[in-house]
């Protein structure tokens, strides 16, 4: 995994959206596209793409697929959770930051993790250092760190653990 | 058929980004609020997408498009404000059960 490939890969998936957006192969369209992902590139060597440590394996796609039907189902359960207490008249919420520790090694794999948990039910990634993720939760339900593990990290760890280990 | 089915998913979108207007005015602190912020405008966004999309088939690549943009940048948006929130220790609501952050960084919630 050098940083001559991760720079392909960079430049690649942002003039594959270039085109994408523009819906056309013109010549002229397609030089400012590629001028634009040059710089995009220069200025981000470092950068994380979506392919950075993924792991090339079968079931790694078919995570990938159960990852994002999982993901959607809890987005439209938070969102759900949220209108409820948002509509009732004694707003019954129960805040805290918790503190959770994930097993996931790969940057790109927290990233997509401390995502994740921010869109679904009463959670938000407040910081990340290193394996440790402090969560803040509108109905806090555990304030041990292995409860509030169990609770928040464990669904989506299962489906990234295999996709980037 | 399509056009009906379309309107009610955008229909859907913007009583989601309502709610999450509700949200933000009744929720008692910074975190709270960007919590019923992120989960609505996101959802909400990706319905009144889904909607347009349903109206005129044709744009339904840009729109799954835009709608993948939000979904890495909308979080990660709210993770920052957050962090910038606590790091500069904003004040919370006295409802507040525990603070982790708090204790291991040496300040007191």
């Amino acid at each position: 995994m050098g940083r001559v490939r991760n720079s392909a890969e960079l430049f690649a998936t942002l003039l594959l959206f270039w085109i994408l957006l523009n819906g056309t192969l013109a010549p002229g369209t397609l030089a400012v596209g590629a001028a634009a992902a040059i710089a995009i590139v220069l200025f981000y060597t470092d950068g994380l793409s979506f392919l950075s440590h993924f792991q090339p394996v079968p079931r790694s796609f078919t995570a990938s697929i159960l990852f994002v039907f999982y993901f959607l189902r809890e987005l439209v359960r938070s969102n759900i959770a949220l209108a409820r207490i948002v509509l009732s008249p004694e707003l019954p919420i129960k805040p805290g930051i918790v503190k959770v520790r994930t097993k996931l090694k790969s940057p790109m794999g927290r990233l997509l993790l401390a995502n994740s948990i921010t869109l679904t039910p009463g959670t938000l990634s407040v910081e990340l250092t290193g394996e440790w993720l402090y969560v803040h939760w509108v109905t806090v339900d555990a304030t041990d760190n292995e409860g509030a593990t169990a609770k928040i990290v464990a669904g989506f760890e299962r489906y990234l653990e295999v996709m980037y280990g | 058929m399509l056009d009906l089915l379309g309107a009610l998913v955008l229909v859907a979108g913007t009583v989601f980004l309502l709610l999450g207007g509700l949200g933000l005015y009744r929720m008692p602190d910074t975190f709270n609020r960007i919590q019923a912020g992120t989960k609505t405008t996101t959802l909400g966004t990706l319905l009144t997408l889904a909607g347009v999309a349903l109206l005129e088939p044709a744009w339904t690549l840009k729109l799954l498009l835009i709608g993948l943009f939000l979904l890495f940048t909308n979080p990660l948006s709210s993770q920052v404000l957050a962090r910038a929130a606590h790091r500069t220790r904003v004040a919370q609501t006295h409802e507040v059960q525990v603070d982790r952050l708090a204790d291991d960084t040496g300040e007191t919630a």
